[in-house]
């Protein structure tokens, strides 16, 4: 187990260093570099530009250095000092910008996992073990629609029902008295308070699809020769079922530890954007908007690592679960 | 606590006072409903199963061999079901209970399976969950059904994987299915089965899906175990040569019905039902010459969802009445002395139907 946890992190190695020359390259890609950019947009605004200034920026980027020297330059300031650079759209370093956001973003992806897997397991097991029956046949139909309605839909109908109906706000993830409050046990209930609208909408399409896939494996496993021996050896239904095919129907949750981030980060931005949510989705979209390279770079950076060790994580837990990967391969 | 057949051979069982079977089966029909119709798997089977005996199950794929073993230990799964018969398990005690009737999601079929009927099944790998140690599998069989602590039953698991003839019993614990041979897996998968020392072990061809090498180890192993413990088996093969390596009787099945049923000798020196003498000849034995391999049984086995009326062999009989066996509901079962029976018109008959 040891030796094939060690091996993934290092597999894990060529994998960043390519995420990280791609968010580099992304930096390139404007006509122009940082500076050109950066003197254009001042020069619009009419304001004037301070050569002397320009020279530091120069001098800290790097920028007359070839590229690989450059990508070094901007690597190690990211690795040794935590400086991602800075985004002009806000003036501010991007590493403050993202630290902003990021811990939310990490709370909301968690906790719509968390409720994901506490809404379709149950639905899946039941529909599964009760094929046919009403039930299933409500679980099916309550998530096709929960994966055709498109998900911002959902979100709007939501502020539309809490608005009209309860008369709160439904936007964002704080009530505007605690918007730029310090964080206190008052704050933390106005998150919870909001958070559910997001965590709730987010769900819906994710356990839809989960609930399909949890039954499909389950169906799968219930009629499994191994199945039919454990019961011919006397073996109540009940304690069968938890014991060997739910087991092995687990692997579908397990697997989505590694792509909800992502999918929260880029899929949903529509839904973010909707909500006024202040996670990195909405942050990324308007930096790729305004061409604020430094900022979308690193946002894409940060959270294809995350999305690496949600993948590592997941993938250690399924060699936990299942002797298979980790005894065949170490 | 039972006898514990793993640390010596123990006296075998005591036949019941009126030699009473074991395990009578009467009139089995378990069908399946698919959308193209019922499909009749198995269509009235009769037979029996004595005290201390291994009774060969034969007929050709499909004819509902494991249909009949499935439905004894309540195993068949909608859309299959059992609709009429009786299945007649009678205890050591002189109790009977019929199987047939039981809820096979209940209490009491629950404690015939693995206790008192075990069953060893076709596909040793398969049939073990690879995400559970064979440790874990083969201490939980015996725990379903003996109070025997952890310790304990860790103990007999590694004397029972021993007794099976598994190499280093106390380390394989340990293991997991997909380390081991499809016939290691065999062995652990008859341990499991006489985890509780079960009356009555079903094997739905333990051997098909092994080297021959292996089959024949784990046929010797079967052989020696039933000699060991005077349990029963009811040994489920389409492979002539196995029965007549280990049968004490023959039980011959064409599509879902009983043709002919009797001792092994009487069977194979003397059979009687036309289609138990087909699939003798088209076996091919040495020093017969090559002309037996020829003589195959002609035509094909129809689906049991077009089984033809009267006897349902008599498309492919040579020896077939026109206007007897052709219409009706068949022969019924003749009894030529107190094992054996033949469901066929000629029976009894000496010659005519040869
Ligand atoms: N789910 C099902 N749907 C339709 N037909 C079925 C189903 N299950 C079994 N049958 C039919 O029941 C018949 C008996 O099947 P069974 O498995 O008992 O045969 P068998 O004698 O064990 O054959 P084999 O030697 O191939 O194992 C087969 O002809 C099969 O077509
Ligand atoms: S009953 Fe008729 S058809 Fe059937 S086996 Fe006997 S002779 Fe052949
Ligand atoms: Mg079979």
């Amino acid at each position: 187990m040891l030796s094939y946890v060690a091996r993934r992190c290092l597999y894990m190695i060529p994998t960043l260093f390519g995420i990280s020359v791609v968010a580099f390259a992304i930096i390139q890609l404007p006509p122009g570099d940082y500076l050109t950019t950066l003197v254009s947009r001042l020069e619009n605004q009419g304001e004037s530009v301070d050569r002397a200034q320009l020279e530091s920026l120069r001098e800290r980027y790097g920028l007359g250095d070839p590229l690989a020297s450059q990508y070094v330059t901007w690597m190690s300031s990211i690795l040794f000092h935590g400086d991602f650079g800075q985004s002009f759209e806000y003036s501010r370093p991007v590493a403050d910008l993202v630290a902003d956001r990021l811990p939310l973003t990490v709370v909301l992806a968690v906790t719509t996992l968390l409720t994901t897997w506490l809404l379709a397991f149950p639905i899946g097991l039941y529909s599964a073990v009760r094929q046919y029956s009403p039930g299933d046949y409500l679980a099916t139909i309550v998530g096709f629609l929960g994966l055709a309605i498109p998900n911002f839909m959902i979100a709007l109908l939501l502020m539309y029902l809490g608005q009209t109906v309860f008369g709160m706000s439904v936007g964002g993830l704080f009530s505007p008295e605690f918007e730029d409050a310090a964080w206190n046990l008052g704050k933390v209930i106005d998150l919870l308070g909001h958070l559910w609208v997001p965590v709730l909408v987010l769900a819906t399409a994710g356990t839809a699809g989960l609930i399909r896939v949890l039954r499909a494996n389950l169906l799968d496993e219930l009629h499994r020769p191994y199945v039919v021996a454990a019961r011919a050896r006397g073996m109540p239904e009940r304690k069968l079922l938890v014991r060997y095919p739910l087991r092995a129907a687990l692997n579908p949750f397990v697997s989505t530890v590694g792509y909800v981030l992502p999918a929260l980060v880029s899929g949903e931005v529509v839904v973010a954007q909707v909500l006024s949510l202040p996670t990195t989705g909405p942050l990324l979209l308007n930096a790729l908007r305004s061409q604020d390279m430094y900022l979308a770079s690193s946002v894409i950076l940060i959270v294809s690592v995350l999305t690496v060790i949600g993948t590592l994580l997941s993938d250690v837990l399924l060699a936990w679960l299942d002797p298979r990967v980790r005894l065949d391969q170490g | 606590m039972p006898p514990d057949l793993t640390t010596a051979p123990a006296a075998p069982r005591p036949a019941a006072p009126d030699h009473a079977p074991l395990l009578e089966i009467e009139g089995l029909k378990t069908h399946v409903d698919t959308p193209e119709g019922i499909v009749r798997a198995v269509d009235g089977a009769g037979f029996s199963v004595p005290r201390g005996k291994i009774v060969c199950l034969v007929g050709e794929s499909g004819c509902g061999k494991s249909m009949t073993a499935r439905s004894v230990l309540g195993l068949v799964e909608p859309p299959s079901r059992i609709v009429e018969g009786a299945i007649r398990w009678h205890r050591d005690g002189g109790e009977s209970v019929d199987l047939a009737a039981l809820d096979p999601r209940g209490e009491a079929m629950r404690a015939v399976r693995g206790r008192e009927i075990a069953m060893v099944f076709q596909e040793p790998m398969a049939a073990l969950s690879a995400l559970h140690t064979i440790g874990d599998q083969v201490i939980e069989a015996i725990r379903l059904h003996l109070p025997l602590s952890r310790e304990e039953a860790e103990e007999r698991a590694v004397r029972l994987l021993t007794r099976v003839g598994i190499p280093r019993a106390a380390e394989r614990l340990r293991s997991y299915s997909f380390q081991l041979s499809g016939g290691m897996c065999q062995r652990v998968m008859i341990a499991i089965a006489l985890a509780c020392d079960p009356a009555l072990l079903i094997a739905d061809e333990p051997t098909t899906a092994l080297d021959v090498t292996t089959q024949a180890r784990i046929l010797d192993l079967l052989g020696d175990l039933q000699a060991d413990t005077g349990m029963s088996v009811l040994f489920i093969t389409h492979d002539l040569g196995v029965v007549a390596e280990i049968a004490d009787e023959v039980v011959v099945m064409y599509l879902g019905t009983v043709v002919e049923h009797g001792p092994v000798d009487d069977i194979f020196h003397h059979p009687q039902h036309p289609y138990t003498r087909a699939l003798l000849g088209s076996v091919p034995r040495l020093g017969t010459g090559p002309r037996q391999r020829l003589d195959t049984i002609r035509g094909t086995v129809p689906h049991p969802s077009e089984r033809p009326e009267g006897c349902p062999f008599h498309p492919r009989c040579d020896v077939a009445v026109a206007g007897v066996c052709d219409r009706g509901e068949g022969p019924v079962e003749v009894a030529l002395g107190a094992s054996r029976g033949v469901r066929c018109v000629h029976a009894g008959a000496e010659g005519s139907a040869s």
